[in-house]
């Protein structure tokens, strides 16, 4: 049994691993955390992590030319059921197609697509870069966003965002110029454009929910 | 809504904090890692660190300090000081950091910003400008530490970087660093109004008040400040505290919090 957080040439995978240690110690879980580029990891493990910083098209590639991942993905997530964090560009992946310096494909389990913030006023700096208010959407509670009810903060870094097709996908959005989506989910799979690994206490709870989560 | 950014910042020279502080309870007050958590603790929005290492057989240290603080502080961090190529981002960023500051050599080389924004993103690409008025009005940028004047324009530059990729503007005002006379709020609004990026506002601060300037008339999106904090003046939650009664939406820690509920 094992985290696989994927590798697939996207930025810092370091603090990911390592908040994914922490909070897998703090739930008593001796639980290995794998970096890994390895497809067959990827399968054996029991939740799947997907990070990713840069652009999408760049982590789109990246993802591809790894052999054998995207079909590994589909095996475990959607044909296994495994549970499946996206963070940032790894949650953009989940849309069908995104529109950052081009037309690039995702993995398409989530319909929608990823867009250009639009800057509405002209003091909305880009990127949405900081700590913003995480609002949960009415009547869609999720085992991953308790303790994030109330006044709790995300770190966002990102110029592009996600726009599910269907509504009921947005578990939880943040107010920039219009809303944001924060977070998208179904089934088995959850994704957040916050970095939980960098929002201190409110990202380790939400990745030992996700831990824990037994969907 | 998105908080304004507190930011402190601390130098590190061959691994070890520089300029002292009065903090308690620390076991090794010259560890900047130790340092790193108290900030963490305090609800900092993001910390700083700027390697100041003079001599270069010793430039791996920085390295250590990023990798060991990433492993015990969930927050964003920033590191500057002696960038100068693609290779050095790279190293920065799989060492722990979130972001990379380039200075001197981003000016020597602004394609130097294009590189790295397009191997890496722009999110994690800082420039780091210090300017010094020119003539009312006018900044121009200064290097190697605010000892070299190079004749560009503050302002032109800053627009320059951020259509190379740049995601952020770290401004410091050379005629504010040190004095504690508050930022340099003509520059912070003039860059800050030029660009469309985030701007980080540093240099100057010695009252609270300079901070909420920073924000409510230089239009900064972030201020970082050193002495301040590091002496122990203020922490960071007082910083927040005095930024929210003057009106700065900020991120308040959570310990106020849950006291505020009871």
């Amino acid at each position: 049994m094992s985290v696989a957080i994927i590798n697939y040439g996207s930025g810092n995978l370091r603090s990911v691993a390592k908040a994914f240690e922490r909070a897998a110690r703090e739930l008593g879980q001796d639980l290995p955390v794998l970096v890994t580029d390895d497809p067959e990891q990827v399968r054996a493990a029991e939740r799947i992590v997907l990070p990713g910083v840069g652009a999408f098209g760049d982590c789109a590639a990246g993802l591809s030319a790894i052999a054998g991942m995207r079909q590994v993905l589909e095996e475990a997530v959607i044909g296994a059921g495994r549970p499946f964090l996206g963070i940032c560009v790894g949650m953009q992946l989940l849309a069908e197609r995104g529109l950052e310096h081009g037309e690039f494909a995702g993995l398409g389990w989530i319909a929608g697509e990823v867009t250009a913030i639009a800057r509405t006023d002209p003091a909305l700096k880009i990127p949405h870069m900081g700590w913003n208010v995480i609002n949960l959407t009415a009547g869609r509670a999720h085992p991953l966003m308790q303790q994030l009810d109330g006044d709790g903060h995300g770190y966002f870094v990102h110029s592009f965002h996600f726009q599910p097709t269907e509504p009921e996908r947005v578990l939880a959005t943040v107010d920039y110029g219009a809303p944001i989506t924060a977070a998208v989910g179904r089934d088995n799979i959850v994704g957040v454009q916050f970095h939980p690994e960098k929002s201190q206490n409110l990202g380790l709870n939400l990745i030992a929910n996700f831990l824990n989560w037994r969907p | 809504m998105l908080k304004t950014r507190i930011i402190p910042c601390l130098d590190v020279d061959n691994g070890r904090v520089v300029k002292g502080i009065s903090f308690v309870n620390l076991v090794d007050a010259g560890d900047p890692v130790e340092q790193a958590r108290r900030y963490d603790a305090e609800g900092a929005d993001e910390l700083c660190f700027l390697d100041i290492t003079a001599s270069s057989d010793a430039r791996d240290t920085i390295y250590d300090v990023v990798a060991k603080t990433a492993e015990q502080c969930f927050m964003p961090v920033t590191v500057g000081g002696g960038v100068r190529k693609v290779e050095d981002v790279r190293r920065l960023l799989h060492a722990g950091a979130d972001k990379v500051a380039i200075n001197t050599a981003a000016v020597n080389r602004p394609e130097l910003v294009r590189e790295a924004a397009e191997k890496f993103g722009c999110q994690c690409i800082v420039v780091a400008i210090d300017a010094k008025q020119s003539v009312p009005g006018k900044w121009e940028i200064w290097t190697h530490g605010g000892r070299t004047p190079t004749g560009i324009d503050a302002i032109d530059y800053a627009r320059q970087v951020t259509g190379l990729g740049a995601g952020e503007i770290l401004l410091t005002s050379m005629d504010r660093d040190g004095t504690r006379a508050g930022f340099d709020l003509a520059l912070t609004r003039a860059v800050s109004d030029a660009v469309s990026v985030p701007v980080i506002a540093s240099g100057g601060v010695g009252t609270l008040q300079h901070l909420a300037d920073g924000i409510i008339e230089g239009r900064a999106s972030a201020v970082l400040a050193a002495s301040i904090f590091h002496f122990g003046e203020f922490s960071i939650s007082e910083a927040k505290r005095y930024m929210a009664d003057a009106g700065v939406p900020v991120r308040l820690p959570e310990q106020e919090k849950a006291e505020g509920q009871q």
